[in-house]
């Protein structure tokens, strides 16, 4: 690179103009605020000053059984949130997207289509409308769940503490399943014609076909959702605002990171807002996500790289 | 294609499956807005059935339209999303071209920087960011939400396009160089045009999140004027738990709009991401 600068050009200004309006706008709303997060989570509000005092809120995170509770319950059902995503969300994707993917399927665009809808909804429209449909008031799901004989099962998922949890989350993989559909459809696609060809040849075909010979070829896009999964969880805070209101009932069994993150910065009820430990549930769920994405980049990534066409 | 790959058995399978779980991801929303049609007592009475001349009521639309300034809220959220995309296209592609077509020192540590708001959600920062916000005035304003969208949109933005700009021919571009363009013009007339489809791309993906955000307006502009169309549908549900018609009419009106533009728009959607852009 350092070829092509030779000292006698000049300073080529329009470089600079192209880049400066991005780069300023994300500098300064985006990289700078974060910084200045993860800055005020190191101070204290003192009698109106802001008192640099170290890990002292962290101390108060972890320490202080007020704190540190909640802070452990909402990392934990966060964690569960994750693993119902991991475990029902991306492989539901992958089925979809392997189906739509299957050669000459008549009606693949509507599926495609259709399937996608509620990842367009807002949390807001999603969780209100998910709400009705499992109150026992409305009865809808009670009813059909008597369709096919199995009533009893019903109770007020959203209203339980042991459901209320898997509940929102497999309403937040119904949402988002279009995306890692999307995404492994794409990566399905570009798989070259001559490869399926030669697998044919051999005589894979099928089901064989696709653990064998598809699945290696697109696990880099399975370690992208996975990780778009990660950060898009441990960051969520919408939907069960909308659903279950910010103290995340009932009894705080459905508290994400984000939830808690909210009620700590601006107060709820009785509890009152501070923003330094807003800032420093914010700094702990940056550290949570930067680890997670340099597990990906370092771990992962570097080893699915091997197949490229 | 050899028969191999099709059976018979295996493609009712196929559909069987699709078919499922197109009717899984369609019912919500078809329930809510065929009951947001219907008087109340046919909501509770019969909710599975499409709304009937005996059961049709809009009692429900008349109580949203009387009660909630939803036409003001759907304003504020089209100036936003509008804004915001504006930014984000012109700023993502102005960067887009310049890491993608020169090369200059600090490149790929520029682009690094610029990819690192793909994986760190800007929501982290909103502490610091509400502080600016009120250092600089800008609280409870579209302003606020603008300048937010814009960067949290960029760093896909500039991501994505700049794959597609290596693309755009370099045989091209230095053809209009020979021809005395400036690289502003090359950038404007020559390279903007080729790369429209995956910009519809990157809009789509911008647009989607930034209407359906809750937690910004909530946060920087709650105020009555400057609510957006998520954030009064969201206080006026939480007003109306029980009237359950003006829930149903307010949860499709939200739906409508978002929904009819995606219909319009999905191909443009689908075929973006399957271009390859997002690998």
């Amino acid at each position: 690179m350092a070829a092509d600068i030779r000292p006698k050009r000049p300073f080529r200004w329009h470089i600079a103009i192209f880049l400066a309006p991005a780069v300023l706008v994300y500098t300064a709303i985006m990289i700078l605020p974060l910084a200045g997060t993860l800055q005020l989570s190191l101070f204290r509000n003192i009698e109106q000053h802001q008192v640099f005092v170290g890990l002292d809120n962290f101390r108060t995170l972890f320490g202080d059984p007020n704190w540190s509770v909640n802070f452990w319950n909402a990392l934990r059902n966060n964690v569960w949130f994750f693993i119902i995503h991991m475990l029902v969300q991306n492989p539901i994707g992958v089925m979809l997207a392997a189906l739509l993917s299957s050669p000459r399927l008549r009606f693949a665009a509507f599926y495609r289509t259709a399937i996608f809808v509620p990842t367009i909804l807002s949390f807001v429209i999603v969780g209100f409308a998910w709400k009705l449909i499992l109150s026992p008031l409305w009865g809808v799901a009670p009813h059909m769940l008597d369709l096919i004989g199995l009533k009893s099962l019903f109770t007020p998922w959203l209203g339980k503490e042991e459901y209320a949890l898997t509940a929102l989350s497999l309403i937040s993989v119904w949402q988002f399943v279009g995306i890692p559909m999307m995404l492994i459809y794409a990566a399905l696609l570009s798989i070259p014609d001559e490869v399926i060809e030669a697998a044919e040849c051999d005589g894979i075909t099928g089901m064989s076909q696709f653990w064998k010979i598809k699945l290696p070829l697109i696990l880099p896009s399975i370690g992208i959702i996975s990780i778009l999964t990660f950060v898009g969880n441990f960051n969520a805070f919408d939907l069960i605002y909308t659903a279950q209101g910010a103290l995340a009932g009932p009894n705080y069994s459905t508290d994400i990171l984000g939830t808690f993150l909210y009620r700590a910065f601006f107060g709820f009820q009785l509890q009152v807002g501070d923003p330094n430990m807003g800032a420093a549930i914010a700094t702990m769920m940056f550290l949570i996500i930067l680890g997670g994405v340099c597990v990906y980049l370092f771990l992962v990534q570097t080893r699915l790289r091997r197949y490229q066409f | 294609m050899s028969t191999a790959t099709r059976s018979l058995p295996r493609t009712i399978g196929a559909h069987a499956i699709l078919l499922t779980y197109t009717a899984i991801a369609l019912f919500p929303v078809i329930l809510v807005i065929m009951n947001s049609f219907k008087s109340r007592a046919g909501i509770f009475g019969a909710p599975l059935t499409p709304p009937t001349p005996k059961t049709f009521d809009l009692i429900g639309y008349t109580t949203v339209i009387g009660q909630g300034d939803f036409i003001h809220y759907f304003q504020n959220s089209l100036v936003v999303t509008v804004a915001s995309l504006f930014f984000v296209l012109l700023f993502g592609a102005m960067a887009a071209f310049a890491l993608s077509e020169y090369r200059f020192r600090g490149n790929s540590l520029m682009g690094l920087y610029l990819a690192l708001g793909i994986m760190i959600p800007i929501r982290l920062g909103t502490v610091a960011i509400l502080q600016l916000m009120v250092a600089s005035g800008l609280v409870n304003t579209l302003t606020a939400l603008i300048l937010v969208y814009t960067a949290q949109g960029l760093p896909l933005a500039v991501f994505i396009l700049s794959e597609f700009m290596k693309q755009v021919s370099d045989d091209l571009k230095n053809a209009g160089r020979i021809d005395g363009l400036s690289e502003y013009t090359i950038f404007f007339r020559l390279v903007l045009p080729l790369v429209r489809p995956s910009m519809a791309t990157v809009a789509v993906f911008t647009m989607i999140p930034i209407w359906n955000d809750l937690w910004f307006p909530l946060i920087l502009a709650p105020s009555e004027e400057t609510k957006t169309v998520t954030l009064g549908a969201q206080l006026f549900l939480g007003q109306f738990v029980t009237n359950w018609n003006a829930i149903l009419a307010a949860l499709s009106l939200a739906i409508m709009p978002v929904l009819i533009l995606y219909v319009i728009f999905s191909r443009q959607l689908i075929r973006g991401i399957t271009s390859g852009a997002v690998k």
